[in-house]
């Protein structure tokens, strides 16, 4: 059963213009491997080389932000709601 | 208290009499502009041509902490000269960033009601500040970034377009003029025309284009280089990634000499060099522009390289900007040192 996820204006691009997307799995980690799945080139987007949340991306799990969870071990379950923001506001 | 403030009025026929404080201005708008050229010298120790010198444009010492109060003063003194903007009107506009507390900074010094419309993920400290100048905020979807501000502003105006007036800084021609007239001379007099390379963070655009109009002005051969974040989702506040954006209609990109991209994690990594390596502590757009300018000096045989750091970093300390940053020490510095080499041939003189 698929989670979806809010995609911001920036990634898009990935997601064919979708601000919303599905994907599966137990755990952040997998629904984001998932993810690059369906929409490759998106994961490189949101983590670094060493597999880690970029620091000026946001993740939350039903409003909850995932670095105050378990990050990308944070458990997922069905139906779940998850956000991806920049972490700026992008204005000047 | 009418005695005190009295005796804070000039009066020149009072002066001797009256304690008169020796004061720089008579309200904010006098204290714009006019800010310090720093050196940077430790962090570029040995990495520079004995020729070669780095400077940076210390906007922080502005009275609303950034480069934006420059343009946000022309824009709303062209606005008062041109009676587009009169008593009753309230000052409206899209921005998260430095515009809106300098905005909001001048409408509590001017009298007019300021509203704000910005992405709910705008950092607290940014918030608090516009709020404590008695400024109203808008919210609008952060998944939609500042283009989502600037079109549910529209919506705003449209719905009562008498109500406002609204500088537009991504269009408003004073914006880049108020560089040409204040930010480029000053860099012109610091440097005593010695300047060769103009190096500033692309937002709207405002200063780099007007800052170098007038150093190119003076001297046709001051290379102009723009700086932007490297992919559309950046962490670079206050900074635009043209390609992938509504591209202002003051930015006219073949104006530049060349442009310069920084990722999030280099400008970041500099931040925290210059903080505690220059003791000077920045934004994230210092930091990619202390980048690009390492990145063009380093190429140089000869230079006088001139960059902009937009502000300080105090109204960051609660963003992402911090993440990690206890574990930084001097050796990730030389790891960032190496990538700042010279990519673009196109800049060597
Ligand atoms: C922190 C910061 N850096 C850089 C810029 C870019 O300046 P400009 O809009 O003149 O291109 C801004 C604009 O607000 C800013 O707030």
């Amino acid at each position: 059963m698929p989670v979806q996820i809010r995609v911001p204006t920036p990634l898009r691009r990935f997601t064919g213009g979708a601000d919303v997307v599905t994907a599966e799995g137990s755990s952040l980690r997998e629904v984001l491997d998932d993810l690059e799945r369906k929409h490759p080139g998106l994961r490189e987007r949101l983590l670094d080389e060493n597999g880690e949340l970029r620091r000026f991306v946001n993740i939350y799990i039903n409003g909850d932000d995932v670095r105050f969870l378990d990050n990308l071990s944070s458990k997922v379950k069905d139906g779940d709601d998850i956000s991806i923001v920049p972490a700026i506001a992008g204005g000047r | 208290m009418a005695t005190t403030s009295q005796s804070f009025q000039r009066s020149p026929e009072g002066a001797n009499s009256e304690f008169v404080p020796v004061a720089r201005a008579e309200n904010v708008m006098g204290l714009i502009g006019n800010t310090p050229l720093l050196e940077i010298t430790k962090i570029t120790a040995g990495l520079l041509r004995p020729g070669v010198r780095i400077f940076a444009k210390l906007e922080g010492f502005n009275p609303g902490g950034s480069v934006k109060d420059r343009p946000a003063l022309k824009m709303i003194m062209e606005g008062l000269r041109k009676g587009e903007l009169v008593p009753g009107k309230t000052i409206i506009d899209s921005t998260s960033g430095n515009t809106g507390i300098a905005l909001a900074m001048l409408g509590a010094a001017l009298g007019f009601p300021v509203e704000l419309v910005m992405a709910a993920n705008a950092s607290r400290e940014r918030k608090k500040i516009i709020q404590a100048f008695g400024a109203k905020i808008i919210y609008s979807d952060p998944l939609e970034g500042s283009d989502g501000a600037i079109l549910l502003c529209r919506k705003i105006i449209e719905r009562n377009p008498e109500r406002y007036f609204k500088p537009d800084q991504y269009a408003n021609e004073n914006n880049p003029l108020a560089h040409f007239e204040t930010t480029g001379p000053e860099i012109w007099r610091q440097t005593k025309g010695a300047v060769t390379h103009f190096i500033a963070g692309l937002g709207t655009g405002g200063t780099v284009m007007g800052t170098g109009r007038y150093l190119k002005m003076r001297n046709p051969a001051v290379k102009v280089i723009g700086v932007e974040p490297d992919d559309a989702m950046h962490g670079l506040e206050g900074l635009k990634h043209m390609a992938s954006s509504i591209v202002p209609p003051i930015y006219h990109e073949e104006e530049l000499d060349d442009k310069i991209q920084v990722s999030t994690e280099d400008a970041y990594e500099m931040v925290y060099a210059l903080g505690q390596i220059e003791g000077v502590l920045v934004g994230q757009s210092s930091g990619a522009a202390m980048v690009a300018a390492l990145k063009v000096a380093r190429g140089l045989r000869e230079g006088c390289v001139v960059t902009i750091f937009p502000d300080f970093g105090e109204k960051y300390l609660s963003t992402n900007l911090w993440i990690g940053w206890k574990s930084w020490t001097r050796d990730r510095l030389s790891h960032l040192l190496a990538k700042c080499k010279t990519e673009s041939e196109s800049v060597i003189t």
